[in-house]
């Protein structure tokens, strides 16, 4: 990936819009799915049929305020207002978005790394309806016609707005990553960027290193999955420092990702600007959480991924992001299941990071009892690290008991007599590099134990080798 | 069939089974029939349909069941209350050939109790206007006077119930909408409390100030309507969770120690022979054993300024919808703009247009807080006044109108000269509050005199009380 | 009481491109005098000191109307498309779309 100029920074703020995971839509009782027939989840409210009335989905408030609770934001009073703009898909030419009191205010998000980006905002509004465009390779602007469903026009969404606190596309994408994780673990969202579950919009600038200094924004749109959400921010800061560098100035406009062509193109916008006339909508009431309808919704919040990672890393004795890839794959179970058993927890986040997490299918019907049993058969040196991920690679297969596993694989730590014979006979054939260990060159610990390992097809214990070795070389 | 029985009488006799509905409907129709050509009170009438309800309901009380408390009742339904597969046009263009595939809520309650759902009335477009003349299909007349408008914008309904074509209908009120025009043609018309009865299926106008009424041809017909609609509606948010019951039951309670209080403000917008009309109906409850005096109520004279800006307002967004594209009036056009505006131009008739420029302008960058903004913190002061008011008063008693009914076109050139009409009404429909028109006597000119009696909100069964007064007095 | 400009034509035509109408020059300048009227007359109102006076937006005091998370029926879709000036393939057929959704 291109690399922007090390004179400037990047700075980025993102907007992502999360549909929620409930049964019904916003404001009807039209069922809020993915991939129906056109136009068939449609009722007099969501196509904003004359003389149709919105009323507020519980379930849907109750997610956002989870939302809200999850990023650490206080959760308040808020309205819904009116944003006016005529678009076809929008089918009472108005928007249903919290505006100026929005549910939730001032929450932050922490990376894995321990960064900490402030959240603005994270609002209730309904989601528009879909429109294809027919002619013209599909692109809008070309397009000879367009054709419109409704069926998910009303769906519920929460808009979460980051202050322009990343300062780099690698840093966007942990963020969304991380809230995705923080999302799918509120219930509100199944995560599915590519379904449009989530969707991300970036606003980007660059500023001279050192700066503290807003530049013009552009905001990006049409990032579908992490990989093209970091690449285009990449891209888009690396455009701006060269409009800046060749003395031209940023315009600030809407671009869009180009995928195949690994850039942003400018989009294309009315010639006004946009005046969307908010106003408070008075066909609904305002909300008013009270304090114990808070304390229900709080009360039945899981553990969040931060808070997830800073366990199984004081177990493990780790740093928060060395855990990361357990608490992403939502494995703390086996973690926790194996600590419990009094085995070693950093051996289980090994063992979970580098081997299950490789078949995160698979590793979710893993049973947490006996990937616990077979942590603290390797832990104690029943098995070997080698023996032990075979197991376990077997365990993933088909299940089981590690113990059965390892008798009927014939894995039984090999004892000290037999051990000492083959070491006995890998330094009868190497007397050189004997004699060197000897003159104190540890680099040849190494070598004896990879023969030992080899005469053994991996059946020995690394360290019972190490420990054999030690005492000789006295 | 006489067109003088109340709707009371004709849903005794039906549920006695002394009357069939068929009877019912078909005297009315035959009124239709008769004089319809002269007025113009609808913009269609479901006379098969009727037919076939009324015979359903005979039906019902011929196998031993009680129809309910509307049975066999005419109902005209005012043209911008949704009805499930019949037209509903809002007199307007922009709307042709559209059906809804829903019954508005008080479409059913009036099914549901009996009521037969005899046709759609005429009215201003979208509801916007005072004398039913900005509807795309032509103007009502008024039935005392084929040379007056019926008002508006409920002028349709008005018009229906004074020519007899239907004992009850129902209207919307936004600013006046039902009580104005029930004034004009000299019936009773009730704006209940905002809430009070759900809007859902009524086509917006301005949505915190539109609100479902009723006219009749007398208090207790109103009242017995009122009875039916009213109640929480799950499907409107805006709808209040409970209702005072018993309205039909405690109308005669009279007037002894009501402390009435007599608006002086609205009373100064009124022409002569209106005021001493109102002068007289505040006598005549003073006879009845009401405490009358007058009550200044300053905020009242900024009613207009604040309601010409708030409901355009919210019309501007609420007519944002009619764009070609889902139902309705499209005109072709180059691309999806040039089809909106071309739509939307031709679909909406000058007035609509006139307040969804007005509503855009209160509300757009810069405007907002000057306008739109300093509409809402008024109407704020026009509520507190009227809370101070109701500290010394239990109802509130004015004109309905500055005037009676006026001439076709003598208010169409001058927009403000016709949104002023409105001065005495917009008041309540900006507090929530309830208030109704009952007729008294007539004006210099022979056509009839509203007075208008308000409440606080949820104070229907008092302003009924009131009003039943008041026409007991002069007979 | 603040000066505020009198409406102009050109702002009459700006308000009538962002509500979609397509008004004709006499229109423009016959709405540009009768706004101008009721914007004058509503200047009492703009003149009024509400220093401190809250806004109504809604005359109901209640908070929290809210639904569960039930579904209910929706609408067959050929009454839908029915009611649709324009439609193809179980959609809405729209003409050409110039500029992308703000
Ligand atoms: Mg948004
Ligand atoms: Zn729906």
């Amino acid at each position: 990936m291109a690399e922007s100029p090390a004179s400037w920074e990047t700075v980025v703020g993102l907007e992502v819009h999360c549909e929620l995971r409930t049964e019904t839509k916003l404001f009807c009782g039209c069922r809020n799915a993915f991939g129906e027939e056109p136009n068939t989840n449609v009722c007099p409210v969501c196509l904003g049929l004359p003389g149709s009335l919105p009323v507020l989905n519980r379930r849907a408030v109750e997610l956002a305020m989870a939302i809200g609770e999850a990023l650490h934001c206080e959760i308040r009073p808020s309205l819904f207002h009116r944003k006016n703009y005529f678009y076809p898909d929008m089918p009472k030419d108005y928007q249903v978005s919290q505006y100026d009191e929005p549910i939730n205010v001032d929450g932050w998000l922490e990376l894995p790394d321990g960064t900490r980006i402030g959240i603005v905002r994270a609002h209730m509004e309904e989601d528009t309806g879909k429109s294809t465009h027919m002619g013209g390779g599909g692109r809008i602007h070309d397009a000879a016609y367009s054709l419109v469903d409704y069926n998910r026009a009303g769906v519920p969404l929460v808009e979460i707005v980051s202050h322009p606190e990343l300062r780099s596309g690698e840093q966007a994408r942990q963020y969304v990553s991380e809230l995705r994780a923080i999302l799918v673990a509120t219930g509100a969202s199944d995560g599915k960027m590519e379904e449009g579950s989530l969707r991300v919009d970036a606003n980007v600038s660059v500023r001279p290193a050192g700066s503290d200094a807003y530049g013009t924004r552009c905001e990006v749109k049409n990032l579908n999955s992490l990989r093209s959400l970091g690449r285009a921010i990449e891209h888009e800061a690396i455009r701006q420092a060269r409009v800046w560098e060749a003395g031209d100035v940023v315009k600030q406009e809407t671009r869009h990702w180009d995928e195949a062509n690994d850039r942003t193109v400018a989009g294309r916008s009315k010639e006004e600007a946009n005046d969307y006339r908010y106003f408070p909508e008075p066909d609904l009431l305002p909300l008013a959480p009270s304090e114990e309808w808070l304390a229900r919704v709080r009360s039945s919040l899981p553990p969040m991924p931060a808070a997830r990672r800073a366990r199984l890393a004081e177990l493990a004795g780790t740093e928060p992001r060395e855990v990361a890839t357990v608490v992403d794959l939502q494995l703390d179970h086996l973690v926790l299941a194996a600590a419990d058993a009094g085995a070693d927890a950093n051996l289980a986040v090994r063992r979970v990071t580098n081997e299950v997490a490789a078949d995160p299918v698979r590793a979710r019907q893993l049973d947490a009892a006996d990937f616990a049993k077979l942590v603290l058969l390797e832990a104690k040196g029943a098995l070997t690290p080698t023996q032990a991920k075979q197991v376990l690679a077997e365990m993933l297969d088909g299940g089981g008991d590690p113990e059965a596993i390892a008798r009927d694989r014939g894995f039984e730590a090999m004892d000290l007599g037999a051990l000492t014979t083959v070491l006995d006979q890998a330094i009868a054939a190497h007397p050189d590099e004997w004699e060197r260990l000897r003159d104190g060159d540890q680099k040849l610990m190494g070598f004896f134990v990879g023969q030992v390992m080899k005469a053994t097809r991996g059946q020995a214990d690394g360290r019972a080798v190490s420990a054999l070795l030690r005492q000789r070389g006295r | 069939m006489s067109p003088t029985t109340t709707a009371t009488e004709i849903a005794a006799a039906v549920r006695g089974g002394e009357q069939s509905a068929r009877e019912v409907v078909e005297g009315y129709l035959s009124t239709i029939a008769d004089r319809e050509h002269e007025v113009h009170a609808f913009n269609l009438v479901l006379e098969e349909e009727a037919l076939a309800a009324a015979d359903a309901i005979d039906r019902r009380a011929a196998d031993g069941e009680d129809p309910g408390p509307l049975a066999g009742v005419p109902v005209a339904i005012k043209d911008n209350l949704c009805t499930r597969e019949v037209p509903t046009t809002c007199s307007s263009r922009i709307l042709d050939g559209w059906k809804p595939p829903y019954d508005a809520t008080v479409v059913e309650r009036i099914a549901a109790a009996g009521g037969v759902i005899l046709g759609k009335t005429n009215l201003d477009e979208f509801a916007m206007g005072s004398s039913t003349e900005n509807s795309a299909f032509g103007p009502t007349k008024n039935p005392l006077d084929a040379s007056r408008v019926p008002g508006g914008s409920s002028g349709g309904s008005a018009a229906a119930v004074a020519a007899g074509f239907a004992p009850l209908a129902l209207g919307s009120d936004t600013g006046g909408s039902i009580r104005q025009p029930a004034a004009f043609c000299g019936v009773v018309g009730v704006k209940p409390t905002y809430g009070m009865v759900s809007r859902y299926g009524l086509v917006a106008f301005a949505s915190s100030l539109d609100q479902v009424g009723l006219l009749g041809a007398n208090v207790a017909d109103a009242a017995l309507l009122q009875e039916v609609i009213q109640g929480h509606d799950p499907m409107d948010s805006t709808s209040i969770p409970d209702s005072p019951p018993g309205l039909c039951e405690r109308l005669a309670e009279g007037v002894e120690g009501v402390r009435v209080g007599v608006v002086r403000e609205l009373v100064e917008e009124a022409n002569s022979d209106v005021a001493g009309r109102l002068r007289e109906a505040a006598a005549a409850l003073g006879d009845a054993g009401a405490k009358v005096d007058e009550v200044s109520i300053r905020a009242l004279a900024y009613g207009v300024s604040a309601y010409y800006l708030i409901a355009p307002a919210e019309c501007s967004s609420n007519l944002a919808r009619y764009d070609g594209v889902r139902y309705g009036l499209r005109l072709p056009g180059a691309d999806i703009t040039s089809t909106y505006g071309a739509t939307r131009a031709q679909g909406f008739g000058p007035e609509v247009k006139r307040r969804i420029m007005l509503g855009t302008y209160a509300l757009s960058a810069g405007y907002y807080d000057a306008y739109y903004g300093q509409a809402q913190r008024v109407r704020t002061l026009i509520i507190r006044d009227f809370e101070a008011a109701y500290e010394d008063f239990d109802v509130l008693l004015s004109p309905t109108a500055p005037s009676t009914a006026f001439r076709f076109g003598a208010k169409t050139e001058d927009p403000l000269s016709m949104y002023l009409s409105d001065v005495c009404t917009i008041p309540s429909n900006l507090a929530g509050d309830p208030a109704m028109s009952v007729p008294y006597g007539s004006g210099d000119d022979g056509l009839p005199v509203g007075v208008q009696i308000m409440a606080p909100a949820l104070g229907e069964i008092l302003m009924y009380r009131v009003a039943a007064a008041l026409e007991a007095s002069h007979g | 009481m603040p000066e505020r400009d009198r409406i102009t034509s050109t702002d009459v035509a700006h308000v009538a491109r962002l509500a979609c109408l397509d008004l004709t020059d006499e229109e423009v300048e016959e709405y540009t005098v009768q706004l101008r009227d009721v914007l004058e007359y509503a200047d009492v109102v703009a003149a009024l000191d509400t220093a401190g006076i809250p806004p109504t937006a809604h005359p109901l005091p209640l908070v929290n109307a809210l639904r569960e998370d039930e579904p209910r029926p929706s609408l067959d879709r050929d009454e839908v498309l029915a009611m649709a000036p324009e439609v193809e393939n179980g959609r809405f057929r729209v003409p050409r779309i110039l500029g992308e959704a703000p």
